[in-house]
């Protein structure tokens, strides 16, 4: 079953056609368990996501949305069907490969997750390292930069312990999308937020998607932001089934 | 420079930091005071031998220490005139006996030190000027390094000096001597103190002593004579009653006793390992405590594209730090440690760069054990278990 994969680089990752689907998924079943508790979560997902597209996925909890984005995520391993993600085949894909994909994917979780030891700046510079060989100073005024873009700029050197939440999720933001990924998942990003913050928070998304040209994935259930999305996509059961909100209401 | 996360992560919780050095300060001193006592125990047992005058040296195969020394015939020290090489001979007697504390009468084991007054045993700095003293019949010279339990000798001997003082004069095995001088040599596990007295009044204080009997026979070699060889040669010479030793076998068979034949060298190295698990166990908490905190910002790093690698990096690198920062307190309090051991022990402690050295290498290991144990626990670090 396993087939040879072409040699990730940066390059051929960062050089997609842009008419080619940024995220593929075909006939995608995954079950957890084994034996007699084995229980199909995903069932025959299909789904292409395009270049600079920003998709909801809405649907009631347990309905397999977050263990779609694991796997998307390349944090969990694909049992049958295909997906593709910056046109790399995942499954079957070896560890170190999941490992380098992810580097190309920028991620902002529920629960914020920085690094409290370290400030604002140095969380965001994290994800530089991870990226971009540059000297230490660029990445310093890179970091800063970004965070100027999410309205912190005031907030450089604060610990996530002195910030708020809508501030915290916001510097997530600025980590996530400091290195121009591709593409962005997030899950439930403002489901810990006020309304206001949580607003916020998804217009900086799309902002910054916009400039950047980067497609976004986003788990919601917040009926709020729905109209920052150009496809919501609506998971249950395992299922998936799609509505294009750009024929029926175009911009917001 | 990339961002020091390793760093980072343990200066952020100051106390926790303070509470982890302290433990490692306190495991390594635990490990500089058992390697220095037993290295003391050692040194001192043999700065006797290392003070005698001599190239090669002659004992009892019966002899096992200097604590138990067996006497034999002087015959075979003479018989060693014979051979090539060899210059001159000298007998030297080594016994224990009772000292009286000259002020409140209490008895003691002292070390007694006996050899020809003509002729210098031992090399120490203040004895030439004072051989003319001790031809003078029970007199003696006085070890100043001895404990404080034989008295007040030095102080004694000092108002003795003045015009109308008196001389200090007690006695050993119930023989009335005078203390004619003073020396340094310095206490051992095995002596609390010492006194020198010639050939003559060794045996009048040991009346029971046969006088061809000896200790220890020293001989000295004439110039680039190659000791190994004379040694080489007298063991195939003479009678298998007695050993024959170079001066560093001399010392090395004393030490062998201490490390081996005794029960002090295994309960220092024990308390060595005691100190090094107790280290260990503390560096194994903090590390732990500091991955479990900080598991879901892991799982995060990890999903962003950081290898497990980088991870195991990361604590290894607090291993480290812990390490370096934690020997540093540590060293500076043995150091202070060893100079009051020293003064209230007259042991020889003294903080040598080969114990720095390997006190700084098991505390590195130390750190490493426990950094292998704790980043199992980065294992569980799943980042699929933070969306």
């Amino acid at each position: 079953m396993l087939s040879t994969n072409p040699q990730i680089t940066p390059v051929n990752l960062l050089e997609q056609p842009a008419d080619q689907p940024v995220i593929q998924i075909r006939n995608l079943n995954h079950y957890f368990g084994t034996g007699s508790l084995r229980k199909q979560i995903l069932f025959d997902i299909s789904l292409d996501i395009y270049p600079g597209e920003i998709v909801l996925m809405t649907g009631p909890s347990g309905s397999g949305k977050t263990t779609m984005l694991t796997l998307l995520g390349c944090l969990r391993a694909i049992q049958e069907g295909s997906l593709k993600v910056l046109g790399q085949e995942l499954h079957g894909a070896t560890k170190s490969k999941m490992v380098e994909i992810r580097r190309y994917i920028g991620y902002i979780f529920q629960s914020h997750n920085l690094l409290k030891s370290l400030t604002a700046r140095q969380n965001v510079q994290m994800s530089i390292e991870l990226h971009e060989h540059i000297p230490t100073s660029q990445a310093i005024a890179k970091s800063i930069d970004m965070l100027e873009h999410v309205g912190l700029g005031e907030r450089v050197n604060y610990y996530p312990n002195n910030l708020s939440g809508g501030q915290k999720q916001r510097v997530a933001i600025a980590r996530a999308l400091v290195s121009h990924p591709k593409l962005v998942l997030a899950d439930e990003p403002t489901a810990a937020l006020d309304k206001k913050s949580g607003r916020d928070v998804v217009e900086i998304m799309q902002r910054l998607a916009r400039e950047q040209g980067c497609t976004i994935l986003m788990v919601t259930h917040d009926s709020r932001i729905l109209d920052i999305a150009d496809r919501i996509v609506q998971m249950e059961d395992g299922r998936l089934s799609s509505t294009d909100l750009n024929n029926s209401s175009a911009g917001s | 420079m990339k961002i020091p996360l390793a760093w980072l992560q343990l200066t952020r919780e100051k106390v926790r930091l303070l509470v982890a050095l302290a433990g490692i300060a306190f495991a390594d001193i635990l490990m500089f005071m058992q390697l220095g006592f037993r290295d003391a125990l050692f040194e001192s047992a043999v700065t006797f031998h290392r003070s005698l005058n001599g190239d090669v040296f002659i004992i009892s195969t019966q002899s096992t220490s200097l604590i138990a020394m067996r006497t034999f015939s002087s015959r075979r020290l003479y018989q060693t005139l014979g051979y090539q090489g060899v210059a001159s001979v000298e007998p030297v007697y080594v016994d224990f006996s009772l000292w009286k504390n000259p002020e409140n009468k209490k008895t003691r084991g002292i070390m007694v030190i006996g050899f020809n007054p003509d002729d210098l045993a031992l090399d120490l700095p203040e004895l030439p000027s004072q051989t003319d003293l001790i031809k003078i019949p029970d007199t003696i010279l006085f070890d100043r390094a001895s404990r404080e339990e034989f008295g007040p000798v030095p102080q004694l001997f000092a108002q003795g000096q003045l015009p109308q003082g008196q001389p200090v004069e007690t006695e050993v095995r119930s023989r009335r001597v005078r203390v004619g001088g003073l020396f340094s040599l310095g206490a051992s596990f095995g002596a609390d103190g010492n006194i020198i007295a010639s050939e003559q009044t060794f045996h009048r204080i040991f009346t029971n002593r046969t006088r061809n009997l000896i200790d220890i026979g020293m001989l000295r070699l004439q110039p680039g004579v190659d000791p190994t060889q004379v040694v080489a040669q007298l063991r195939q010479a003479l009678p298998n009653d007695v050993r024959v030793f170079t001066k560093a076998e001399f010392m090395e068979f004393e030490r062998n006793y201490w490390a081996e034949g005794t029960a002090i060298g295994f309960i220092f190295t024990l308390g060595t390992i005691m100190g090094f698990i107790v280290g260990t166990v503390i560096v194994y908490q903090i590390l732990y405590t500091d991955v479990a905190d900080h598991l879901p910002e892991y799982a995060t790093l990890k999903a962003m594209g950081y290898s497990d690698l980088y991870l195991l990096g990361v604590v290894f690198q607090e291993a480290v730090i812990l390490a370096f920062m934690g020997y540093v307190p540590g060293g500076v309090l043995s150091f202070f440690l060893y100079n009051m051991t020293r003064q209230a022990t007259n042991l020889p402690m003294y903080m040598t760069l080969a114990r720095a050295v390997t006190v700084l290498i098991l505390t590195i290991i130390m750190c490493f054990l426990s950094g292998m144990i704790a980043v199992r626990k980065l294992q569980a670090a799943d980042p699929a278990d933070i969306f």
